[in-house]
């Protein structure tokens, strides 16, 4: 994954600063209440969004579970419509492949679409290091690269800038990569978007290669989707000579008609319309229309060794919708770069300790980032179980075992620093086997409740440094009930 | 029917008030309720912080002591959840794992009969007036498990709604997690606390001077917030305020 | 090994452990969700593409083969523009009343000269009625992709009712998959800043849709 991830801090202390930027947090807080209130409007619109959703949760588990064949049905069919497939195992490769593609052209710039598997991999520091310039050309990732900042959310990876700072970002940073914000340019939204629109023209113009993702790949026809806003999807797919696309192996479905379902819940899932702007679908070349060369890069850094896990295999039905973002409590608190991985949010809790592993400090800490509150599946428009996945890589983490990595199957050993949670576990489940123990133990609390502090000392400043504690009672429960047999005898 | 009164650990621990409230109340309702003594903890958790193996015996005692009940009435969202959404899913694990399906039928009778008491009271007992008497202005906060796995809905609103002297006020962000979380509340505690710092603004916000839940656990976080934010809100169980009555006032 | 087969043989390892499944796709996935939601008259089809066009702000007008070319003619007007294109199937009637000049797609190489062009009309395929879409095809009235990207100002006619569907999966029905396919909602918007919706980006920012009945 990119670079630029390397060495993140675990969860809790990246989400610490996160939590006390007051400007952050209204901005997050605006964004996503925003959101949530008009997706739900949106979904309420369409009485068959449950059965919509088990049909797009079917097809992808279908797709998934015979992957190698729609892999090499699909492969058939772009070919055959004029395009290039190239396979690539991991990031490295992937870079690789589309570096060599860029210069094969003799072009030294390219123009990108959004695409989140290109961001995944680093491309754009990978194509830097060949002498490739990348321009993102999604108006939120052109705030992000012009910003020299990192994407922080799905589908709007600028959510983290208010229009104020949007507007200060433009003024400062576009002269040096092209076209200048124009003069008194003032922080309203249609005047940014219009700036933004001068500032790429010309690089959509001029462009020569274009390289995207796709939402969806079509096994049965080849053909490629692409859903987006703002036009520049449009531009980069249609104007340059050459299109590259980088895709995940996962965004395979399997017929032409499998699109009627996720065309209807992708829009109203991520930017809550109808129907978002732009939508594009080609199959291959088109004589006369569009890049005379078309290459498909289909990457898996990661995905097979995800697709290999029984319970964690599910987070490969995502179609990057963003809806769980929205919803998340913790996301909106945290904001998305605490995440560590260009993937933020509950989903991202979930893909990125399966994709990179949960070696890494920040991957380990990722699947307890949350409260398990629900919201994320309730609106996951293929059904991703989160909290099932999360809990579940919980105890990957806490007691290793087998998992595969890149294609290998490695028996991962319990992760380190979890030593005195897993004895008071232990010591928990004896004590709750043993009521006798238990009863014990109660007592002791409740005959030592005056000495009790009102703060903890230690881990469990964590508690009482914003909670007070919990008065412990002058007896448990069970001993009132026993002493009053169940209450019958009226003593209270 | 045979009754059981399933506590919680935390709740026999912390809070025996909710408890003499349930026994109160199903009392007053006709029910006679037994509470096996060799109930401990359901393994939540454990359960949901990675320990799934450890939580297995202890799911395994909850059946035996259990096990001969018709029904299992707990006043703890988040427990019922456990046993109805997550002993399933931890027999399918087991089999799974290639250990049959032992563990599977050990859970599968208490499975369907684990009630939540707002479900118990409107499902099984079928009554949303319980003849409770509340004079308060209180609002109400829907607990993640109650609102997404087991589907309260309208049911504890229903039951409140029919207190005497009760005035309901609706909670801003209802459907917004308190952010405990159980070990969640210790692991990300500065996420969490904000949470429930926004969860307590919004009750206020209310002009209620009690917040009730139908999950102790929900209520010791947002109680230790409100203590520390000095708000003179209360947290109550919703089993204390239906359990009030005019000759038995709750205090 | 070549990375294809590095790929296959991770997803065939990755499923060794799933039982084999050989029930057939049409019976895999049960498609129990609706072909259209709600019950309309063929008028009230069309009325809900207006409304729901209009919604994402496109500009709706309605008109018959008559006023067509009228139309047509004060819609480039008011724009003030000087230059149209034209794809190489429009009937030659829509524009027969139309002063500005008419650049011919094939006429135009490089998208600096289509930045020039000021306005383009073309027909469609298909328009979807529940989420306010239309969906060019390049067929000969529609013409390529580009030229209906790169000018600001976009008139597409829509012959209603029988180029009008209800809902996405009637649509889908109709496109062939091979064709280079364009679906179009309102002119193109962003909702990239604090997650409001604004209007005009890099597509068309006017969208004009004429509702021609045959």
């Amino acid at each position: 994954m990119s670079g630029t991830f390397v060495g993140m801090p675990a969860f809790p202390e990246a989400a610490r600063e996160a939590v006390r930027d007051a400007t952050l947090r209204g901005n997050l807080r605006h964004a996503t209440h925003t959101i949530r209130a008009k997706r739900a409007k949106a979904v309420a619109e369409v009485p068959d969004w449950d059965r919509l959703r088990e049909a797009g949760k079917r097809i992808k588990d279908h797709t998934l579970l015979h992957l190698d064949r729609y892999l090499e049905q699909l492969e058939a069919s772009v070919t055959a419509a004029g395009g290039t497939v190239h396979w690539a195992a991991d990031a490295e490769e992937a870079n690789r492949i589309v570096a060599g593609l860029v210069k094969a052209t003799g072009e030294s710039e390219v123009v990108k679409v959004k695409s989140m598997a290109t961001q995944e991999i680093g491309l754009n520091e990978a194509l830097e290091a060949e002498g490739i310039r990348a321009y993102e050309t999604d108006l939120a990732e052109l705030i992000v690269q012009l910003g020299k900042d990192r994407p922080s959310h799905i589908l709007v990876p600028a959510i983290h800038r208010n229009r104020g700072e949007i507007r200060d970002i433009f003024r400062r940073e576009m002269g040096a990569w092209g076209r200048p914000a124009p003069d008194g340019l003032t922080d309203t939204p249609a005047e940014l978007a219009e700036a933004a629109r001068l500032h790429l023209r010309e690089k959509f113009l001029r462009a020569k290669v274009g390289i995207s993702g796709a939402n969806f790949m079509v096994a049965e026809t080849g053909t490629l989707v692409v859903v987006e806003s703002e036009g520049n999807g449009r531009m980069c797919l249609t104007l340059p000579e050459t299109l590259i696309s980088v895709v995940g192996i996962e965004k395979i479905v399997p017929t032409w008609r499998d699109l009627e379902v996720f065309l209807q819940t992708l829009p109203r899932s991520s930017t809550a319309e109808r129907m978002n702007p732009y939508t594009s679908m080609w199959t291959g070349t088109t004589d006369g229309d569009g890049p005379r060369a078309f290459h498909l890069v289909l990457l898996d850094n990661g995905r097979t060794d995800t697709l290999a896990d029984e319970v964690g295999r599910q987070a490969l039905r995502c179609i990057r919708c963003s809806a769980c973002l929205n919803v998340c409590p913790v996301y909106e608190r945290a904001g998305g770069h605490a995440y560590g991985s260009v993937y933020p949010g509950p989903i991202g809790a979930i893909l990125s300790p399966q994709l990179r592993g949960t070696g890494s400090e920040i991957d380990a800490s990722l699947p307890y980032a949350s409260s398990l509150c629900g919201a994320c599946y309730e609106v996951c428009p293929v059904a991703i179980d989160i909290p099932e996945v999360l809990v579940h890589l919980r105890e990957r983490v806490v007691e290793g075992g087998q998992v595969t990595s890149r294609g290998d199957k490695v028996v991962l050993k319990p992760a380190k620093g979890h030593a005195a949670e897993r004895a008071a576990m232990r010591a928990a489940r004896w004590a709750f086997s043993h009521p006798g123990a238990l009863r014990t133990g109660q007592r002791l609390a409740s005959r030592t409740r005056r000495l009790h502090p009102r703060t903890l000392p230690g881990p469990g400043r964590a508690w009482s440094g914003t909670r007070d504690l919990p008065e412990v009672p002058a007896e448990p429960f069970r001993d009132w009930w026993r002493r009053t047999d169940g209450g019958k005898d009226g003593v209270k | 029917m045979r009754v059981a009164l399933f506590l919680t650990c935390v709740n026999d621990t912390l809070y025996p008030d909710t408890g003499r409230a349930v026994v109160k109340l199903l009392t007053r309702l006709g029910v006679e309720v037994d509470f096996p003594m060799a109930q401990t903890c359901c393994g939540q958790a454990h359960y949901n912080t990675g320990y799934r193996h450890e939580a297995e015996p202890l799911a395994r005692h909850f059946s035996d002591v259990f096990g001969e009940y018709d029904a299992i009435v707990t006043p703890s969202g988040s427990c019922g959840a456990m046993v109805r959404e997550l002993y399933p899913r931890m027999g399918e694990r087991a089999r799974a794992e290639g250990r049959g399906d032992t563990l599977a039928a050990t859970l599968a009778p208490v499975v369907p009969r684990t009630y939540e008491l707002t479900e118990f009271l409107v499902d099984v007992l079928e009554v949303t007036d319980v003849g409770a008497y509340y004079p308060h202005r209180v609002t109400y906060h829907p607990t993640c498990h109650g609102l997404r796995s087991l589907r309260l809905g309208e049911r504890p609103l229903r039951l409140l709604r029919a207190v005497e002297g009760l005035e309901l006020a609706e909670l801003p962000g209802a459907d917004e997690c308190c952010g405990f979380g159980g070990t969640f509340a210790l692991k990300n505690a500065d996420v969490s606390a904000a949470m429930g710092a926004d969860k307590v603004r919004n009750a206020e916000s209310t002009g209620a001077e009690v917040l009730c839940a139908a999950d102790n656990s929900c209520l010791m976080h947002i109680g230790g917030t409100m203590a520390r934010l000095r708000t003179g809100m209360r947290p109550v169980h919703i089993a204390e305020i239906l359990a009030s009555t005019k000759e038995d006032p709750a205090v | 090994m070549s990375a294809r087969e590095r790929i296959l043989g991770r997803v065939r390892r990755a499923l060794a452990d799933v039982p084999r499944d050989d029930t057939p796709y049409e019976r895999a996935v049960v498609r129990d969700y609706l072909r259209e939601h709600g019950e309309r008259t063929v008028e009230q089809t069309v009325d809900l593409l207006a409304e729901n066009l209009a919604d994402y702000r496109a500009v709706v007008h309605r008109t018959d083969f008559d006023e067509l070319p009228y139309l047509v003619m004060r819609l480039l007007a008011e724009r003030g523009s000087q230059y149209v294109l034209v794809p190489p199937g429009l009937p030659p009637e829509w524009m027969s009343a139309a002063d500005p000049t008419r650049i011919h797609d094939r006429a135009v190489s490089t998208p600096q000269e289509l930045d020039r062009v000021e306005s383009v009309v073309t027909g469609c395929a298909v328009a979807i009625a529940e989420t306010g879409t239309i969906v060019l095809d390049g067929s000969p009235d529609q013409g390529r992709r580009r030229i209906t990207l790169v000018p600001d100002h976009h008139i597409c006619v829509v012959r209603v009712p029988e180029q009008v569907v209800s809902s996405v999966p009637q649509a889908l029905e109709r496109l062939d998959p091979a064709r280079p396919l364009t679906w179009i909602s309102g002119p193109s918007a962003t909702s990239d800043i604090e997650l409001d919706r604004v209007e005009g980006v890099h597509g068309p920012r006017t969208l004009e849709v004429v509702l021609l009945p045959s």
